[in-house]
């Protein structure tokens, strides 16, 4: 099969202009990208013109890691099965449980949602990232095992790394205030209050570490 | 139901970091391209296999494409790429129009607020999930609306001005642009075009298979608040059933202007229960002039629900309309 057998157009209403623009586009695209690339500026800008480059650099928990990306991979497929960091965990792959969260130049995201090609020079922090070269825990996640917060713990890493990037946001919450931070993670064993006692408690040795 | 996928399929991805390469390229490939900003709406499509094109256009490199400024006329500008967190805690926005900064905070989840741009939420397609699952229905090209059999699960659909689909605008942020009166500025490589909020939004029956004015090749690049209704008094409210993650059953965007308990001007805008947002012409007329009373609320929630036709499940739609307009009226405080 070529590449354009394994696409189906939807059906739609095609105007007569953006027709023909579909027949010169489909014949040219070769072409075209050549012609249009020559002298524009591209973000990693691969050898092919037009061409995003495959193989990148990606800093995650503060180390530059090569990898090869295929456009259409996901943060969380990279991590996972390139990287090799399956802390960050998939639950739903469609932007509706918070399992994959991380945090991308501190802000949290969901990594099943994010292309990798789009966080290129950004900085990635992950659960693995959290704790000291010398193995300390992160203040977030010894309050958790102080806690005993959660029950199968497949949302955890979801959950602390939300936590994490909401406590560099405001880090003295009120208890409603962190519920509503961390409101885009869901727990199927969900003990919500155990939960948000654990991040309340790592809020609070945050305080007692910086001051 | 969601189906886990290994990966979406095979797509060409360009990132230009201007606003003309951008444009150079949408022209190029016409409708084999896909403009994409956050993805959120994107990427589910793309993983379901049910949209599909050829090639991304990523508009993340665009910086020109984020931020809010002050405008010449004292409204704002706001970047389509400007994030919905970015909308929702940005000081300018909030000191005079905080209808978009409170529609923007309640929508979906953090995460997808710190990611999801505005124009994206104004751009989304519809949530029908008859449609997103992929069934060929009058949306997709077919010949039949699937949320409209007697056995269709219809709960979410649309009250008011179906034309053989039945599907809603669900977005939080599109009312409270239309009561602001704003304006989308949108550039394609024939030039650039200013269309009024109201107006980018279509229904089935000015076309079936699309929410808004954009063809292939248009990029929405901002989006303008005049100053008119900067501090006026604004009610926004959304009704839904988790307070995370759901799209609104029905929300509502209401700016009045009250001198001495009098309504001197009004706007209020409805979602959630038309393919477009809508906008409630015949209770700001009649509004006008009147005290901000109880009388006038009762009036003006009678006024709106006028010619609204519930399918099986969603005849809850039409009461939650009326006391929505009846509470932006009172200007009661918000839950
Ligand atoms: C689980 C979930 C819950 C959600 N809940 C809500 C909710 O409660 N309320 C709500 O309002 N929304 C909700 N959303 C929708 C979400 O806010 C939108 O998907 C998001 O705002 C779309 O923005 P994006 O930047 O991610 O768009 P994208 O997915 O990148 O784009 C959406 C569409 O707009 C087009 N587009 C984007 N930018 C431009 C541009 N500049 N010019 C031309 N076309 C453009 C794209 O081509 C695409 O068709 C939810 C989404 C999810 C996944
Ligand atoms: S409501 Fe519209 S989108 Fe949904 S099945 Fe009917 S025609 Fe399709
Ligand atoms: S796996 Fe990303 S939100 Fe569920
Ligand atoms: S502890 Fe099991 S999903 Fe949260």
């Amino acid at each position: 099969m070529t590449f354009q057998e394994q696409i189906p157009l939807e059906p739609g209403n095609k105007s007569r202009r953006t027709f023909i623009k579909m027949v010169i586009a489909s014949g040219a695209a070769v072409s075209a990208s050549a012609y249009l690339f020559r002298g524009s500026t591209l973000i990693g800008q691969g050898s092919l013109p037009g061409a995003v480059e495959r193989l990148m650099s990606l800093n995650v928990n503060g180390q530059m890691r090569r990898v090869d990306v295929m456009k259409q991979e996901t943060l969380a497929m990279t991590l996972r099965y390139k990287l090799g960091l399956t802390g960050t965990k998939l639950g739903c792959d469609r932007s509706e449980c918070g399992a994959c969260t991380v945090l991308i130049d501190d802000v949290p995201h969901y990594s099943c949602s994010v292309l990798t090609h789009t966080v290129r020079g950004k900085s990635i922090q992950t659960i693995e990232g959290l704790e000291r070269p010398d193995g300390t825990l992160h203040p977030v996640q010894q309050a958790i095992i102080d806690e005993q917060g959660f029950q199968c713990a497949f949302c955890m890493s979801g959950f602390v790394m939300s936590a994490v990037g909401f406590l560099k946001t405001n880090p003295n919450p009120t208890r409603e205030e962190l519920a509503h931070g961390i409101s885009g993670n869901l727990c199927r064993c969900a003990d919500y209050d155990k939960i948000l006692r654990s991040m309340m408690r790592g809020a609070a040795y945050m305080q007692k570490t910086t001051t | 139901m969601a189906i886990v996928h290994d990966v979406m399929p095979v797509f060409e991805l360009f990132q230009p970091t201007t606003v003309e390469d951008t444009l150079a390229l949408l022209d190029t490939y016409g409708t084999d391209a896909w403009v994409l900003a956050g993805g959120l709406d994107t990427f589910d499509w793309f993983k379901d296999r049910n949209k599909r094109r050829k090639v991304v256009v990523d508009l993340s490199g665009v910086d020109s494409l984020r931020g809010v400024k002050k405008s010449a006329d004292g409204g704002l500008e706001i970047g389509a790429s400007t994030t919905l967190t970015a909308v929702a805690s940005d000081p300018l926005v909030k000191q005079n129009y905080r209808l978009l900064s409170q529609a923007a905070a309640l929508v979906a989840s953090p995460q997808i607020r710190n990611q999801g741009t505005l124009g994206g939420n104004v751009s989304q397609d519809t949530r029908c999930w008859y449609y997103r699952s992929g069934w060929t229905c009058y949306r997709a090209g077919g010949n039949i609306c699937y949320a409209d059999t007697p056995t269709a699960i219809n709960r979410e659909h649309a009250i008011f001005d179906a034309n053989r689909c039945v599907a809603v605008n669900p977005s939080d942020t599109a009312p409270a642009l239309i009561a602001l009166d704003a304006q989308m500025v949108i550039r394609s490589s024939d030039g650039e075009r200013v269309v009024n909020a109201q107006d980018y939004f279509i229904g089935p029956s000015t076309d079936i298979t699309r929410m808004t004015v954009l063809q292939p090749g248009d990029l929405l690049t901002a989006i303008r608040i005049p100053a008119a209704w900067a501090n006026a008094e604004f009610y926004f409210e959304k009704i839904r059933e988790r307070q995370v993650w759901d799209f609104p059953l029905v929300n509502i965007a209401a700016a009045l202007k009250v001198e001495g308990g009098t309504i001197r001007s009004s706007r209020f805008v409805v979602n959630a229960v038309a393919a477009h947002p809508m906008r409630l012409t015949a209770v700001e007329e009649a509004v006008a002039g009147k005290p901000r009373n109880e009388e006038t609320a009762s009036m003006a929630g009678a006024l709106a629900v006028q010619g609204a036709r519930p399918l099986q499940h969603n005849g809850y739609k039409i009461p939650l309309v009326r006391n929505l307009v009846k509470r932006a009226i009172r200007g009661e405080a918000q839950v």
